[in-house]
């Protein structure tokens, strides 16, 4: 097994989630976050501004940094797994219409009010899968011509029925009260929540869809021949792509009920970990679960500091960067022929 | 060997497949030919499994096993009886020859795909046999189509089963491959014992390689036999519905079929 790889995502990964920590509206130094840890490996009692900057850490930045962390890593692995799936380069979760698919469910959960209890919480991302698989179902229904979904078909479909749903998730916010217009900044990708409870909530979905992602690198590797070919070579195909397709939907489910819509994120780090390290999925999918957990951090980062002390949603951040690198590998895919 | 009978497959209400009978033994190449739209590939794809049966029956044996019902295994099982060599065409362009031909032994590997040395011995013994040691490295998109088809052979040498079938593997080649392809197959049919059944569109090709010929006209098998028997001017000409002369091969004991009328 080729360590290197490894290695440069884990240190790219170390490095956002130490500029995550540091950076906010308060600046807590590098040497301060060091002696933090240390006090805390000691069990030591803080002195100002030391106690300011450990309340920021546990009651902020951390379960901050440890959602982002999970989403980013979410939206890198399922990217992966749909531009597997798909046997395209361009398919996302945002492109191919799944997370306003999984938007629309979550916010019609929303709008219901239910009790606040652990099932409660769990409505949401419930909801927020359901609408994932629907509209994975859809569009790939939509797009298909015969046993293969042409590109143009693919994001056209995607992105009609991303903007369908999008529309009528607006639309429901517009018209309720209160609790939905907090959602709005949460459906462009600005987390609303704070704490560590949606850490929690997001894990044990999390757990189950990267979980499987984790272990589909070979099935996915083969189903890039044509479900035709893998079948030929021994992979039961229909029972792989459907156990594949519910995973990686319900990781997204899980990123947007919790961080709202962010878009790109799973297109650049699949593509950039891929023309790096090479096409094996079995490597591809863990380095695009690191990859997209640091980049989602940078964002977040400078989502945070670039109006600060007033927040943009990290979406924003990752479409304005993510676009231009969706077109140029659009072209680039054009000229050489890629699929 | 292979044992194929009375298989009939339809795509929804047409029957594309009636009746087909054919028996290949091991160490014997079987060339299917036909015109377009006979069903050659579609024979292909119900053999390996891909495309369901509406009857028949598909055995296979070899030495140190006693008969098995392919219909009625799971994938995997089946992909450790039988190999399909396909046309290569839109083959993923990134992933390596070594990688690419190690995917052969999936049947043989647990559902992560781990490989020991020994699937690793066997893939570089695949490659030897087919000639592409020294693309080992190479990506796939950038060979040549004759090359890409040496791989895809090698792939499902890896997987180490008695039968091998190939759907049209020739048909994107320039001369020299066709060529070189077919002797490599039929070397390795006899040599390792194979039972193998190649669909091939070039008539010739068929006459020169294979042991057997069995002719598939409108999903039903017309003719099977030695070359001689088969590419006869009645039988070719009533098939392809084109006057064609059939003159014995100058060097070779293999009858060559010219289209035309004398």
């Amino acid at each position: 097994m080729k360590i290197r790889p490894y290695l440069y995502s884990l240190l790219f990964l170390l490095l956002a989630v130490v500029l995550s920590i540091a950076i906010g509206s308060v600046f807590i130094p590098p040497a301060d976050l060091g002696r933090i840890l240390i006090g805390w490996l000691n069990k030591a009692t803080f002195s100002e501004p030391l106690k300011t900057f450990a309340f920021i850490l546990t009651d902020i930045r951390l379960p901050r940094t440890a959602l982002v962390l999970l989403t980013g890593a979410a939206l890198g692995g399922s990217g992966a797994a749909y531009q597997g799936l798909f046997r395209n380069p361009l398919a996302d979760p945002y492109l191919i219409g799944v997370a306003s698919g999984a938007g629309l469910g979550a916010v019609l959960a929303m709008s219901i009010k239910w009790p606040y209890s652990f099932w409660g919480l769990m409505a949401v991302p419930a909801a927020a899968f359901i609408g994932a698989l629907l509209t994975v179902f859809l569009v790939y229904a939509l797009a298909r011509v015969g046993k293969t979904i042409p590109t143009t078909n693919l994001i056209l479909a995607g992105v009609a029925f991303g903007s369908f749903a999008t529309a009528l998730t607006t639309y429901l916010m517009l018209r309720s009260t209160g609790e939905l217009h907090r959602a709005i900044a949460w459906l462009s990708g600005g987390s609303s929540q704070a704490g560590w409870e949606p850490v929690l909530a997001i894990l044990p979905f999390l757990a189950i869809g990267l979980g499987i992602l984790l272990l589909s690198g070979h099935a996915l590797n083969l189903l890039q021949f044509g479900d035709d070919q893998a079948q030929q070579m021994g992979l039961p195909v229909t029972l792989v792509r459907t156990l594949i397709l519910l995973a990686a939907s319900l990781a997204t489910a899980a990123a947007v009920s919790f961080s709202g819509i962010i878009g790109f994120i799973g297109l650049i780090v699949p593509h950039v970990m891929r023309l790096w390290f090479g096409a094996d999925y079995r490597r591809l999918l863990p380095l695009s679960l690191i990859g997209g957990a640091g980049a989602l951090l940078l964002a977040d980062v400078l989502a945070r500091s670039v109006m600060a002390p007033q927040e943009l949603p990290v979406g924003i951040v990752t479409a304005l960067v993510g676009a231009p690198f969706f077109l140029w590998v659009l072209r680039r895919a054009k000229n050489q022929g890629y699929w | 060997m292979l044992k194929i009978e009375r298989l009939s497959v339809s795509y929804g209400t047409r029957r594309v497949l009636q009746d087909v009978s054919l028996e290949i033994n091991s160490g014997e190449v079987v060339a299917l030919i036909g015109p377009n739209g006979a069903g050659k590939s579609t024979l292909v794809r119900a053999v390996s499994g891909v495309i369901p049966v509406v009857s028949g029956k598909i055995h296979c044996n070899d030495i140190n096993r006693p008969l098995i019902n392919l219909i009625a295994l799971s994938p995997i099982q089946r992909a450790r009886s039988l190999a399909v060599v396909p046309q290569a065409v839109s083959l993923p362009p990134a992933f390596t020859v070594w990688e690419t031909v190690l995917m052969g032994r999936t049947p043989h590997l647990n559902f992560l795909g781990q490989v020991s040395a020994k699937d690793e011995e066997i893939a570089r013994l695949a490659l030897q046999k087919v000639d592409a040691l020294d693309l080992t490295d190479r990506r796939v998109g950038e060979l040549s189509g004759g090359e890409q088809q040496r791989v895809l052979l090698a792939r499902a040498l890896a997987q180490s089963t008695p039968i091998l079938l190939l759907d049209e593997p020739t048909t994107n080649l320039d001369l020299h491959y066709q060529v070189s392809f077919m002797e490599t197959v039929s070397t390795l049919a006899h040599q390792d014992n194979l039972a193998v059944l190649v669909a091939l569109h070039d008539l010739n090709l068929a006459a020169r390689y294979a042991d057997r010929v069995a002719l598939l006209v409108d999903g039903k098998i017309k003719a099977i036999g030695a070359p001689w028997h088969v590419l006869t001017p009645e039988l070719i000409s009533m098939a392809y519905h084109l006057p064609v002369q059939v003159i014995p091969h100058p060097f070779a004991d293999a009858p060559l079929v010219l289209p035309g009328k004398m």
